[in-house]
């Protein structure tokens, strides 16, 4: 078995045993944890498979920013582990319709008869100085400009739209302007006083 | 000799690929480790000479053995998990920092030939590991179950993701500049000498890339994730002996990280600096680019006890505020700046 072979199967037995975990884990954050495992597992999958962008990109924005924000919110919630599994049961046929729908659908769209190496050739290696991300940006910025960018403006209605309704303008709230802070002079805020020695208080 | 030949020989190959692969690994991790341990003894040095004291001068001549020192009694101190914490994570959030500061080095070219791993995505690698720094300290501060901790984990949490994207945006102008994300192909787009280096064309976004890195390792004045004024030690109050010591390797692995890194995207890496100068230039040839690069690292790793020794710490809302209200803006401008003067091959540094 080569090197990449064992580190294929070693990834996906992560992988897989990760996802499991997120499922069953009682503890919601150590659900999230491993879920970052299995995301981390299936971008070293992706690399091998010599998508490196798509590798680096998963770990970079799933791993690196949206389970960060994830783990800190699931962190800062008192989470009530028993409330949440009282419905295990209840939930479980509904669970199960959905699951086994959504297997059936797996296996006719990626099964044996429209996939595999049957019907596409296993693609060629490519040469080492090919580059991944050239070739995804070239493809993006040119035969797929216009879907990229409406995209690219819809998302950026949904950050402006997303800030604006979490926006609350709170009239107590005490603010010093910073240009004002640093423009402060000593005479600002330093008064002296001269007090000669035994000075007598008079009183009036 | 011959018999240790044929010992290699009989080595399967998968297994082979993965020794040597293990060696080159040590043979950068080894002499890590050593700086970082004479890094901590130039920091207690360098500041103690700043506020007129002499620093560690009792352990071994001029004090030299202090680092040692330290690593032994920290090594045979005990490591105390806190009651109700959760003890699985608290061990593992240590090495969870340390981890990506140490894999981030496979791809550093330390000279046009010395890189463990000369990939492609060079830069997107960089910036993919250095966006999981963030989770053992994260986890740390959760799962010691103590209020400090976990305040000081979400301090840095915050703050890390705020950076991040302003050390990102500065990265892509880089690669803007240098049209590449291979970590050596951007060295070379920097030839010419000290004034062909990016530092130049993308000065803001290499003053916003340091300035950067010190927030992203939490170091000061922007420290306030192990505030010692508000919040004792933060993310690593809990922790005692090894476990602790790791955490403290992790963060001057970074800091040495973020400074060969910088030195790297903007300062030409291994490049002399004075380059097609007419006297200097063939005077220093002779140098070898690997002495230049420590040069160039040492500069900022100087800079970051500088910063240490002379900033006071920064309020927690104005940290905010710097990193999404004025670095991320500044560097988007710049990007466009830069991309404008490479599609237009605007004198002076974009001629061909």
């Amino acid at each position: 078995m080569s090197f990449e072979k064992v580190l294929f199967y070693l990834f996906a037995a992560v992988l897989v045993t990760a996802s499991v975990m997120v499922v069953t884990r009682r503890n919601p954050v150590h659900a999230a944890l491993f879920l970052v495992l299995a995301f981390f597992s299936s971008a070293v999958i992706w690399m091998l498979a010599e998508a490196e962008f798509l590798a680096i990109t998963l770990v970079l924005v799933y791993v690196g920013a949206v389970m960060v924000l994830f783990l800190f919110v699931v962190m800062m919630l008192d989470v009530d582990v028993a409330a949440l599994r009282a419905g295990f049961i209840r939930y479980l046929p509904v669970g199960v319709v959905v699951a086994v729908i959504m297997a059936a659908e797996l296996v006719l769209v990626v099964g044996p008869r429209h996939f595999g190496l049957g019907q596409y050739a296993a693609p060629a290696a490519k040469a080492a100085d090919y580059s991944n991300t050239e070739t995804l940006g070239a493809a993006l910025y040119t035969a797929y400009l216009y879907p990229f960018e409406i995209a690219g403006a819809i998302l950026l209605v949904a950050i402006v739209a997303a800030i604006r309704l979490t926006l609350r303008r709170r009239p107590g709230t005490r603010y010093v302007d910073p240009s004002q802070q640093v423009h402060v002079k000593r005479a600002d805020r330093v008064r002296l006083v001269k007090l000669a020695p035994e000075q007598k208080l008079e009183h009036k | 000799m011959e018999f240790l030949v044929g010992l290699w020989n009989a080595v399967p190959e998968g297994l082979q690929v993965l020794i040597w692969t293990l060696v080159k690994i040590v043979a950068i991790v080894a002499p890590m480790m050593l700086v970082v341990a004479y890094y901590t003894y130039a920091e207690r040095k360098i500041i103690g000479y700043m506020q007129v004291r002499i620093g560690p001068n009792r352990v071994g001549p001029k004090g030299w053995l202090q680092p040692i020192a330290d690593a032994v009694k920290l090594m045979f101190k005990e490591i105390v998990v806190p009651s109700n914490a959760n003890r699985a994570l608290f061990l593992f959030a240590p090495l969870l920092v340390i981890g990506p500061a140490l894999a981030a080095w496979a791809v550093f070219p330390f000279s046009a030939e010395l890189v463990l791993a000369d990939i492609n995505a060079g830069l997107l690698y960089i910036l993919a590991l250095s966006s999981m720094g963030v989770y053992g300290i994260i986890i740390a501060g959760w799962a010691s179950n103590s209020k400090y901790g976990f305040l000081g984990a979400m301090r840095s949490a915050a703050q890390m993701v705020a950076y991040e994207i302003a050390m990102g945006f500065a990265l892509v102008g880089v690669l803007v500049a240098a049209g590449t994300l291979n970590l050596g192909q951007i060295v070379l787009a920097q030839s010419g000498g000290l004034l062909h280096w990016f530092w130049l064309p993308l000065l803001p976004l290499f003053l916003i890339y340091f300035i950067s890195g010190v927030a992203e390792t939490n170091r000061a004045p922007f420290d306030v994730a192990e505030g010692e004024s508000e919040i004792v030690a933060g993310f690593h109050i809990e922790y005692s002996g090894m476990a602790f010591a790791v955490f403290f390797l992790g963060e001057y692995a970074n800091m040495i990280l973020i400074s060969a890194l910088t030195a790297l995207f903007f300062w030409g890496g291994w490049l002399n600096p004075f380059e097609g100068w007419p006297v200097l230039g063939p005077a220093t040839a002779w140098v070898p680019g690997f002495v230049w690069l420590c040069l160039k690292t040492g500069v900022f790793m100087f800079l970051f006890l500088w910063f240490r020794a002379t900033f006071p710490r920064y309020r927690y809302d104005q940290i905010m505020r710097l990193g999404w209200k004025v670095f991320i803006p500044i560097t988007i401008v710049w990007i466009l700046v830069v991309a404008v003067a490479v599609v237009y091959r605007l004198p002076p540094w974009w001629v061909s």
